[in-house]
């Protein structure tokens, strides 16, 4: 096997633009994938016209809730940027500078505080259907965001002043009457009053008053909690059931090497098998010299090993740029070792199909790419019939597992790893079995 | 003197087809022996079960693949090593005791040291042909199976290949050419073997055939490949 060995090697070295483009066009692919997977959508870039009054405030009973805050939140929720005019924001708009604008109109605090009115908001979109589409979903979403933020205040304040027209005493706002009686006192008061008061229909009414101070009390109490669920009607509480989570940044990181070592493998395992019936050499080989199954294992032997270099310098590169944990290095090795394998295993069963190398690497590729990305597809965004389809694709080939392995060797994504790994182990004797059924024709 | 080669009632079939009947002949020591035929006669099913490459339905080989030296028809290469690379990688595949030896001898006597470090894959067709060849007889083998050794090869490429080829004969090698050039046949076999839709219809002498293809009272035909082509049209499948 080393003299086979050694042949494959001399004629890698020799031919480097097919070695160049082995290992440059998988590791950009690689990296583009995981670039594309760990970026979180970017706030769009919005322009916001606040056509109110410096100062201006929202009246909710003796409270005040400023309207600046409402743009305060939309701020944070976009790439905002400040202009002084619908014209300029139009201009912007216009000029591709920004995806949309916004516009708060100077009325909206007295539609807001009105109580019969929603305050409304102009935007002005640009673009084609699909960045309309996308700007406006980027953007209600943002909005909600935003009214959410704004809603809580209003609320807050509506809550302040049923507190204090409970509690009574001084409201702390100017031009409202000093130390006023609170609804709660209210009962103990005329109770104390009552039972001064001579039967009759004077104490018949002081009671129907009590009665009522008691019912009015207990519902304004109620009426604060109703408040904050209207406000926020249903909160989200994450609960994660399988394995731990892994940040997407992370998860990126063990995409990208499972991508460059699938292609390093599949695609050097193929074409070097390839080549054996290309240059006509399997038939003089197999004719005794060399046992199919030992050509085989040399060719595996050869891709997982080229994928595995280039796999852990690429692991061991980003390294230096996301914290990765080194102490699991050892894991690492086992899994990108089995995931080599099996991706080695899948290249000479392409191998032994194919009667030249370049219609290996085509089948290679045009195999490889859509199983990796089909892999990648979260289960939410497919429907339950595709998604069954697409986990039993998955599942014969070595894409998931090696994922999977090397998702919980970098990253801790779930306890063990000898699951991925006995996954790995038997889609390598697959398709090793199947690329020495078709070595059976040697021309 | 032994066989070298035995073949025994030797049958390929594919499905119903037959590629080859019932085909015997044999062999001796420095034997050169021509197979000729037309496309489809069974020239390289034959040849394939010799070297290993094809089992066979039905017969026997006498010699095992390992012994064989085999050369199809394409060069069978690697164009990115050099000369002395292919022969070197073959010579340790073979588990000959002493590679280097072995290498050196082969490119003395196919004449190509002058190119031994140079890639095949610059190499003239004719050169490749000629390490194709030594590729085939770096084991020693006591049986060479050449697949149309010349196809694609201009007179002056062939000429040497045949001088090479000629050699390793002198030394004691049988060698088992097909060929479709009944005139290089003539001019190196020794015995020619006929087939035609995997049958042998003729195995002796290339003067015996030229004998056998003249009609009854004609002039005997000097040219092989015309009396070739009036023993098929006479005695072939597809003839009369």
């Amino acid at each position: 096997m080393s003299s086979l060995l050694r042949k494959d090697l001399k004629i890698l070295a020799r031919s480097r633009l097919l070695v160049c483009l082995l290992v440059l066009y998988p590791v950009a692919i690689a990296l583009l994938l995981g670039f594309a997977i760990s970026r979180a959508p970017a706030k769009p870039r919005v322009a916001i016209v606040d056509e109110t009054a410096p100062g201006e405030t929202v009246q909710v009973g003796t409270q005040r809730v400023e309207v600046g805050r409402y743009a305060r939140q939309l701020f944070n929720q976009v790439d905002a940027v400040s202009v002084s005019s619908r014209a300029q924001a139009l201009a912007k708009v216009k000029t591709a500078d920004v995806l949309a604008a916004v516009v708060i109109p100077s009325n909206i605090a007295a539609r807001v505080g009105s109580g019969t009115a929603q305050g409304e908001l102009e935007v002005i979109y640009n673009g084609d259907a699909l960045e309309q589409s996308l700007v406006q979903s980027q953007l209600r979403s943002a909005l909600a965001q935003a009214n959410l933020g704004f809603s809580e205040q209003i609320q807050k304040a509506a809550a302040q002043a049923i507190e204090a027209l409970l509690r009574g005493g001084s409201l702390g706002v100017r031009g409202t009457p000093q130390n006023l009686i609170g609804l709660r006192q209210i009962p103990g008061m005329l109770h104390s009053l009552i039972a001064r008061t001579p039967a009759g229909a004077e104490r018949d009414a002081l009671r129907r008053i009590e009665t009522f101070a008691e019912f009015a009390a207990q519902n304004l109490t109620l009426s604060k909690r109703v408040l904050a669920t209207v406000g926020q009607p249903i909160r989200i509480r994450s609960v994660l059931l399988h394995g731990r989570r892994t940040p997407l940044d992370k998860f990126a990181v063990a995409a990208a090497v499972s991508v460059s070592l699938m292609f390093i493998a599949v695609l050097l395992a193929a074409g070097s098998l390839a080549l054996e019936r290309e240059e006509r050499a399997l038939a003089r080989l197999a004719r005794g010299l060399v046992s199919r199954e030992l050509l085989l294992l040399e060719k595996v032997l050869l891709a997982a090993a080229a994928a595995f270099v280039v796999a852990l310098a690429m692991l061991a590169g980003v390294g230096a740029f996301v914290s990765i944990d080194w102490g699991r290095a050892g894991q690492w090795v086992l899994a990108l070792a089995a995931g080599g394998l099996a991706f080695a295993a899948l290249g000479v069963a392409i191998g032994a199909l194919a009667r030249e190398t370049r219609a290996a690497s085509l089948l290679a590729f045009l195999l490889s790419l859509p199983l990796a990305l089909l892999a990648l597809v979260p289960a939410v965004s497919v429907g339950h019939a595709l998604y069954d389809a697409i986990s039993v694709i998955s599942f014969v080939f070595p894409f998931k597992p090696a994922l999977q392995a090397l998702d919980t060797a970098v990253n801790g994504a779930s306890p063990s790893l000898a699951g991925s790994l006995a996954h790995l182990l038997g889609l390598t004797l697959l398709f090793g079995a199947l690329a020495r059924a078709g070595l059976r024709r040697l021309d | 003197m032994s066989a070298a080669l035995r073949v025994e009632a030797l049958s390929k079939r594919y499905g119903e087809l037959y590629a080859l009947r019932d085909v015997s002949f044999e062999a001796s020591h420095g034997e050169v022996l021509a197979v000729l035929g037309p496309n489809g006669a069974g020239k390289t099913t034959l040849l394939s079960i010799l070297a290993g490459i094809q089992s066979p339905s039905d017969g026997s080989v006498s010699t095992e693949p390992r012994e064989v030296g085999w050369a199809p028809q394409q060069p069978a290469v690697y164009g990115k090593l050099t000369v002395r690379e292919n022969l070197e990688l073959f010579a340790r595949l073979e588990r000959i005791e002493n590679p280097g030896e072995a290498v050196a001898r082969m490119l003395e006597q196919a004449a190509l040291t002058a190119r031994a470090d140079d890639r095949v894959e610059v190499l003239s067709g004719g050169n490749r042909q000629r390490v194709n060849v030594a590729v085939a007889l770096i084991g020693r083998p006591a049986v060479l199976a050449l697949d149309e050794p010349s196809a694609s090869l201009d007179p002056a490429q062939r000429e040497r290949l045949w001088r090479f080829v000629d050699a390793m004969a002198a030394e004691g090698t049988t060698v088992v050419f097909s060929t479709h050039n009944a005139s290089e046949a003539h001019s190196h076999a020794g015995r020619v073997l006929v087939l035609d839709a995997g049958s042998v219809l003729f195995d002796g002498e290339p003067e015996a055939l030229l004998e056998r293809a003249a009609a009854p009272g004609e002039q005997r035909d000097l040219d092989l490949e015309r009396a070739l082509v009036r023993f098929l049209e006479r005695e072939g499948a597809g003839g009369a």
